[in-house]
């Protein structure tokens, strides 16, 4: 097929790493990031809440950013790194050190929200492994959840920063 | 939902963006960071035929400075724009207004230009552009254009782009101001505001204003400059009298929408006392006695 028929096809040839791993198919351009990984790929910790960019339970990271998998066609994805929510703990023995934070300060309670507000927090961290309340605040601005209230999310957040710092010093 | 069908095109250049746009005019969308765009094909209020991306034109996403204004192509997102150097040193209202549009995870992928174009009436980017005195560049087949920021917006999500043109850049004026500020009230952070209010203003060393924009976004078709506002703080000794009068003043002038989110007495009180703050903050940030 010539590039120029590619151009207008319905579907399109995606590449892209999910987690780690490779992966490529066929995918119909108008379908969103967020449904080709729960329905093509078959990663369904992403989840779906309002498909406009509000709720946050869709976010993933892209090439190391925090972004709402709803938001962005799946084919604007060829070629991109992405981490979902499966991909945070190393290995199936010990979940991510955010992880065992949320267990341990009650930070979810029906846990649809939980995806996104992990992969929000991990972003956070990732560029300020030390951040203040106000900066919790602000990333989860763009998160709802209708459960907990927030207050033991901000410290769960809180608290991973502090155990993966001193993680990071005691190696 | 989910999208309605679409032809999805990947230009290479921006000539051949032009060309779709030729051919398809109206029923052509151009894609930037997607995060006002894409909620409207997923809520199937927009339907174009084709869906031109641009994420992927070369060259159009680093911020430059020129002699006299910074550079701002379509392709910088607005985080990036937020943790640039550039915009720290050049543009420090633009800087500050970024940080009330939306969420980081928003402002990863969405884009200044892309606000610009998207023109909501509550839009901190807008609102800015018209503070300093920006211009858009736009593209087209008939050529190149540069739309002064305060001819640019016309309405509601309407401005004076043609069909077959996409914003190439925005230019903001190399100015430096002595003191800017932006407030904005909005019910919860990321929301859109219900007021914001930009202002920029040089006082002399004998701690009188000597010039001074004010730019609010009060719920009305488009941002606007408070000219009269400005006038009058134009001479006045910089301090909390002639903020105060400056504030109940723009209370009167502002052109203040009514709607759903607030009404529009409520919207003209917000003016009053974000302008207030705005200007105080303004001031004191020359370093001048702000008695
Ligand atoms: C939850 C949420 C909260 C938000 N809160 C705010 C907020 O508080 N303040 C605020 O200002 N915005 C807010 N936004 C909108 C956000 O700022 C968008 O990023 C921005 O309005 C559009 O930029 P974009 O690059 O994503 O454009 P897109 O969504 O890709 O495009 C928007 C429109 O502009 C057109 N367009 C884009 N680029 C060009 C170009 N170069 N030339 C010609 N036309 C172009 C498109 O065709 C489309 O019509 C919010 C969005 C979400 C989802
Ligand atoms: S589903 Fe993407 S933000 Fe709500
Ligand atoms: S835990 Fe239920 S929505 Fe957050």
């Amino acid at each position: 097929m010539s590039t120029e028929q590619l151009k207008t096809e319905a579907e399109r040839p995606v590449a892209f790493t999910v987690n780690g791993q490779a992966w490529r198919g066929w995918v119909e351009v108008r379908r969103t990031l967020a449904d080709v990984l729960r329905e093509e790929v078959g990663l369904l910790g992403t989840h779906v809440g309002c498909e406009h960019g509000v709720c946050g339970a869709c976010t993933v990271l892209v090439n190391g950013q925090a972004v709402r998998s709803c938001l962005m066609l799946a084919v604007q994805a060829d070629g991109c790194e992405i981490l979902t929510v499966e991909g945070l703990s190393e290995s199936t023995e010990r979940l991510h050190p955010l992880q065992e934070s949320f267990w341990d300060h009650h930070a979810l309670q029906c846990g649809f929200c939980t995806p996104g507000v992990l992969l929000s927090a991990y972003a956070l961290l990732q560029e300020n492994p030390q951040p203040t309340l106000e900066d919790i605040h602000e990333w989860l601005s763009g998160n709802v959840c209708r459960c907990t209230g927030y207050q033991n999310i901000v410290e769960a957040i809180s608290d991973a920063a502090s155990r993966l710092s001193a993680e990071k010093g005691g190696r | 939902m989910k999208p309605a069908p679409f032809q999805y095109v990947v230009p290479e250049s921006l000539e051949e963006v032009m060309d779709i746009l030729g051919q398809h005019g109206a029923e052509a969308k151009v894609l930037a960071g997607g995060q006002s765009l894409m909620p409207l094909l997923n809520m199937r209020l927009a339907r174009p035929a084709v869906l031109v991306d641009i994420n992927r034109l070369p060259g159009l996403d680093q911020i430059a400075v020129e002699d006299t204004a910074v550079e701002i192509p379509c392709l910088v997102r607005q985080r990036a724009a937020e943790r640039s150097p550039i915009v720290a040193e050049e543009l420090p209202l633009l800087r500050e207004a970024l940080r009330h549009v939306a969420h980081p995870q928003i402002r990863n992928r969405g884009t200044i230009c892309g606000s610009i174009a998207h023109a909501d009436p509550a839009a901190e980017l807008a609102l800015v552009l018209v503070a300093l005195e920006g211009e858009v560049v736009a593209v087209g087949r008939g050529g190149e254009r540069r739309i002064p920021a305060n001819a640019f917006f016309r309405g509601i999500f309407t401005t004076a782009l043609e069909a077959d043109e996409v914003i190439r850049s925005v230019r903001i004026p190399r100015r430096r101001f002595s003191g800017q500020a932006f407030r904005e009230f909005s019910p919860r952070a990321g929301d859109f505001a219900l007021v914001a209010v930009a202002v920029a203003l040089d006082v002399d060393p004998q701690g009188r204003v000597q010039t001074a924009r004010v730019a609010v976004a009060a719920g009305s078709d488009v941002p606007a400059r408070l000219t009269e506002v400005e006038a009058r703080l134009q001479g006045a000794q910089a301090g909390a009298e002639a903020v105060k009068a400056a504030a109940a003043q723009a209370r009167e002038a502002v052109q203040a929408g009514s709607d759903a989110h607030a009404s529009e007495a409520y919207r003209r009180h917000l003016t009053e006392v974000l302008t207030e703050e705005a200007l105080l903050a303004a001031m004191a940030t020359t370093g001048g006695n702000v008695a």
